[in-house]
């Protein structure tokens, strides 16, 4: 097999017996420069193939860095709609010297290389079980053009312009893409045209028939939409009715606040020019959450975005905030821990952080939304819980599902939905009765009634503290007063289960006694997981937790199986310890399945896992032979 | 200390304001700090300062953070929402709540600990922001609920009860507030109400951020010889720079001009007339001959000077009449965003059908 292919003028076309082939099921991985301008080249190419009808989940993988380190962006591309990491690459563009070596061997067998043979590669830093598809990209665009920023950017444009060539991407949905990036500025437009026309017929003319993965145009793509989490959970807010937010810059949630910004701007300016909203950049995250909780008690909803260590500096305020009572939505785009931990990287790790916020006894209702549509859908719901039990909710995203641009479904309201403002007393509500006490529980629900500031010249006023107070909110030391304040907590976070979202079931063609629990950006991964084990004949059902306190479904759903696998993705298994610690089950029949490197969980590592476990029970132990 | 009752009963004869309101109208639980201690003095002032202007108790917000200092919310203005929050952290707290309903006047009492040692961060921010506020610092220079460690307000040298001598530099609350923009900013001392009650009612009524700081010795903790926030410290080392009226004339919600506190002839010697945020006008009659109170830069100099003499200088320090707040720089709604609804703020489903749209 001649493994380089077009690394000289003139390459030869060549076909190779065991290059991989595939239509519409299949990953390309482009290794980058951080700063080289090569995301919006990237972009344009998953785009190109989701114009096409075909599904696709591309990922970022960037450092913590401005200029210089490597970069990655992953684009799956699979008809049948698979949004989650598969593993493993079939095509490479590798355009990074500093990772060759790594970016080479994640190549699977038969699979392609792309790369700039403007420089000649000595075969010795090639595989031979790929195929090497060489361009001289560098020496295409000095030839080219003048600018050395040029030279730069739409080096990338032109290996896009190659792809479509060896991939069968339409020149014309290209086209109209570049079109509406550059609306309005109409000299952009040309330029990138032209490179990717240079690479097209490059591509066509040089390297015809080489590669033998295809794009085919389908209608597979349908009504959803293509949006990161972050931008989805700002609209979240934008209907939830946020008005006020305060937030510090913490990747990966900074786009979640400057998304509410853009928002705003366009939805919630009046007439007259002014804001129906404020959002402050505060001074870090002690401040933020002071804001929130600040604007809470004052009666506006008001939310901030963090990641961990936001939450981790937020924890006295967020005791605060379930003592005294007051709704704050927190939204926890969640990366790796701990300390400064994976700034860049995913993971589901700060469950305990968050369920149990603060010093003393605390909980705290927490939601897990799978992709976009769920962080709009729970971000506008955090509100509505948040006032009703006037208590902190968190929506637990993360980087995966935050700044990943996501297809999902469409984001969705009804008109007729009306704000859930809970508990509050009007001035003709306080005029009606004869006894107000702001932590008198009147329904026998643990959800007691507040007034707003400034409601009533002489009825409702009241001293919020975090210290103990009894039920007229005086305060009190008194043992029991402090007893009847916390089991009346208790009572509310019970009230809380009721609220939650309903955990998802997908039950397998047939009968199982394994069963998998998974939560939040997991969620693509397992359904493909799910579909590969019933597909090796192992079936399990699966129950996509969304939200803490846990609902009954959770606890039967346990209980109806031997062995319940917990999927996560964290080292200790923190789901898994907040069932145990909440539900009494036995800790046994909890198996973890736990995936924290950092880069999105696959659907290979999940179903991997689970079925070499229900394997080896399989397996008759065989006695030792000494 | 669990909750203690008032008597209810009021003395027919108390003089009523504006709203028909007596000062009992104003007051609140009874304090549970020290007999003797400058913050009730301090408490009493807010009180006499609020009656005076006729504001609607319940139309004031409180709030604190922790401490001795932060306990005095809950003793005066009864009919007011008051918020007792973390240690260091009133002011995000109450940056939020004025954020929310911008309506509502905002109270900040905090203590030297409070704010200048754990919240110095937040108080600064604050300071820069220009949340339309006043803010109280009750300065003893020591933590009294602790039983008198030094705070970051102490001065260098001073001696604490059990003798121990602070090395570390005093922050002056005033330099900074002056530095990071506050818009209106005095000292006073507890035991002064005649100084002490106009220049909260000129805080109150101003239109960006008023700090006060307010020298209040700890009687239990630093009250000694050798401390800098002494009874007698304080009355042998204080300049007063002016002395400030608040005349109720040209509001723009007409009241009739409130004398009570004036001495006889004081008019006369008025120098300088500032008008405030809501049309009332800020009388200053001088006492130090050249003091400018309209000159940032003066200010701080002149607080730096006098503090090397080894003076304490008290008064309205520095003022812009034509100060703009937080709302007005976010370029808010008129309306509190705490009153709006669904209607204003929901931009409904054909809006997100456009959107989701524009993401395909």
């Amino acid at each position: 097999m001649s493994s380089q292919i077009g690394a000289q003028k003139g390459a030869q076309k060549g076909t190779q017996k065991d290059a991989l082939a595939a239509c519409n099921d299949f990953v390309v991985k482009f290794a980058n420069i951080n700063g080289s301008g090569s995301a919006s080249a990237n972009e344009l190419f998953a785009r190109a193939i989701l114009r096409m009808g075909v599904p696709v989940s591309p990922r970022n993988i960037f450092p913590s860095n401005i200029q210089g380190l490597p970069t990655w962006y992953e684009v799956r591309v699979s008809e049948l709609g698979w949004l989650g990491r598969r593993g493993g690459v079939d095509l490479m563009v590798a355009m990074n010297p500093q990772t060759w070596d790594k970016d080479l061997a994640e190549i699977e067998p038969g699979g392609y290389l792309l790369y700039d043979s403007s420089k000649n590669v000595p075969a010795a830093r090639l595989r031979s079980d790929i195929n090497a598809i060489g361009v001289p990209l560098t020496e295409m665009c000095n030839a080219r053009y003048r600018d050395a920023r040029e030279r730069q950017l739409l080096k990338n444009i032109i290996y896009v312009g190659v792809l479509a060539a060896l991939l069968g991407i339409e020149p014309d949905v290209v086209a109209q893409l570049l079109g509406e990036q550059y609306k309005g500025k109409d000299k952009l437009v040309k330029p990138n045209l032209d490179a990717f026309m240079m690479g097209l017929h490059h591509g066509r003319e040089q390297l015809n028939d080489i590669v033998r993965l295809r794009v085919e145009r389908r209608d597979a793509v349908g009504e959803r939409i293509f949006i990161d989490g972050n931008t989805a959970a700002a609209m979240g807010a934008v209907y939830g009715g946020a008005t006020v937010c305060a937030w510090y810059p913490i990747t990966p949630s900074s786009s979640l606040a400057e998304a509410f910004a853009r928002l705003c701007a366009k939805y919630r300016v009046d007439a007259a020019g002014h804001s129906r909203f404020a959002i402050l950049q505060a001074e870090d995250e002690l401040a933020s959450i002071g804001i929130v909780i600040g604007a809470a008690w004052n009666g506006a909803r008001a939310f901030t975005a963090t990641s961990g260590p936001g939450v981790s500096l937020m924890q006295e305020f967020l005791g605060l905030a379930y003592f005294a009572e007051l709704p704050a939505v927190v939204i926890d785009v969640q990366r790796g821990g701990p300390s400064t931990g994976m700034p860049t990287r995913t993971q589901q790790s700060d469950l305990l952080l968050a369920a149990y916020a603060s010093h003393g006894d605390t909980k705290h209702v927490l939601l897990f939304p799978e992709d976009p549509a769920e962080c709009f859908e729970m971000t506008a719901l955090a509100f509505d819980l948040a006032d009703r039990l006037q208590t902190p909710v968190f929506v637990m995203s993360d980087l995966d599902i935050g700044m990943n641009t996501r297809l999902t479904a469409p984001l969705a309201w009804d008109d007729e939905r009306r704000y859930d403002r809970g508990k509050v007393m009007t001035a003709e509500m306080l005029d009606a009765v004869r006894d107000f006490g702001r932590y008198l529980d009147v329904d026998g629900d643990g959800i007691v009634y507040r007034t707003r500031p400034g409601t009533h010249p002489s009825k409702g006023a009241f001293f919020t503290r975090g210290t103990t107070r009894d039920r007229y909110a005086r305060y009190s030391e008194e043992g029991p007063v402090y007893v009847d304040n916390m089991e009346r907590l208790l009572r509310k976070f019970d009230t809380a289960a009721t609220l939650m979202p309903a955990p998802q079931m997908q039950k397998a063609k047939r009968a199982t006694r394994h069963g998998a629990l998974f939560f939040g950006s997991t969620s693509p991964a397992m359904s493909e997981a799910l579909a590969l084990l019933q597909a090796q004949g192992v079936p399990v059902d699966a129950l996509r937790v969304r939200a803490f306190p846990f609902t009954t479904a959770v606890s039967d759903f346990i209980a109806s199986h031997d062995k319940v696998f917990v999927i996560e993705q964290n080292r200790d298994g923190q789901l898994r310890c907040l069932l145990l610690n909440e539900l009494d089950v036995d800790a046994a029949r909890l198996i973890p399945v736990l995936h924290y490197d950092g880069t999105p969980i696959t659907a290979r590592f999940i179903a991997q896992a689970i079925g070499s476990h229900i394997g080896s029970e399989k397996v008759m132990p065989l006695k030792r032979a000494s | 200390m669990t909750y203690l009752a008032k008597p209810g009963l009021h003395h027919p004869d108390l003089l009523r304001n504006q709203l028909g309101l007596t000062r009992r109208d104003y007051e609140g639980k009874v304090s549970t700090l020290c007999a003797g201690c400058g913050h009730d003095s301090i408490s009493g002032a807010i009180i006499q300062a609020c009656w005076e202007l006729a504001l609607a108790p319940h139309k004031i917000a409180k709030l604190s953070g922790i401490g001795c200092s932060s306990k005095t919310p809950d003793y005066f203005l009864g009919q007011a929402h008051g918020f007792n929050s973390v240690h260091g952290r009133m002011p995000s707290v109450l940056t939020g709540a004025s954020l929310a309903n911008r309506d509502l006047i905002y109270l900040g009492v905090s203590g030297d600990g409070d704010s200048a040692s754990i919240g110095l961060g937040q108080f600064a921010h604050l300071m820069r922001r220009g949340v339309r506020m006043t803010y109280i610092v009750e300065n003893n220079g020591v933590y009294g609920l602790t039983k008198g460690q030094f705070s970051a307000t102490a001065d260098a040298g001073s001696k604490s009860k059990r003798g121990a001598v602070n090395h570390d530099n005093g922050i002056d609350l005033v330099l900074l507030a002056l530095q990071l923009g506050a818009s209106y900013v005095g000292r006073s001392f507890s035991g002064d109400k005649k100084q002490l009650v106009p220049l909260i009612k000129g805080a109150l009524t101003h239109g960006g951020t008023a700090l006060l700081d307010v020298i209040s010795p700890c009687v239990a903790f630093n009250n000694h010889d050798g401390s800098t926030k002494s009874y007698d410290y304080v009355r042998e080392h204080n300049e007063a720079v002016n002395e400030i009226s608040l005349r109720g004339l040209d509001v723009i919600e007409p009241r009739a001009p409130i004398t009570a506190d004036l001495e006889p002839g004081a008019d006369e010697d008025v120098i300088e007339e500032i008008r405030s945020h809501d049309g009332s006008l800020l009388r200053l009659r001088k006492l130090a001959e050249s003091y400018r109170p309209d000159d940032r830069a003066y200010a701080m100099q002149f607080v730096q000077e006098r503090s090397a003499a080894g003076e304490i200088v008290t008064g309205l320090l520095y003022v812009d009449a034509d100060a703009d707040d937080l709302h007005a720089r976010l370029n808010t709604v008129v309306v509190p965003l705490n009153d709006l609804g669904e209607r204003e703020l929901c931009p409904g489903r054909s809006a997100l059908t456009k959107f989701n749209a524009a993401h395909r």
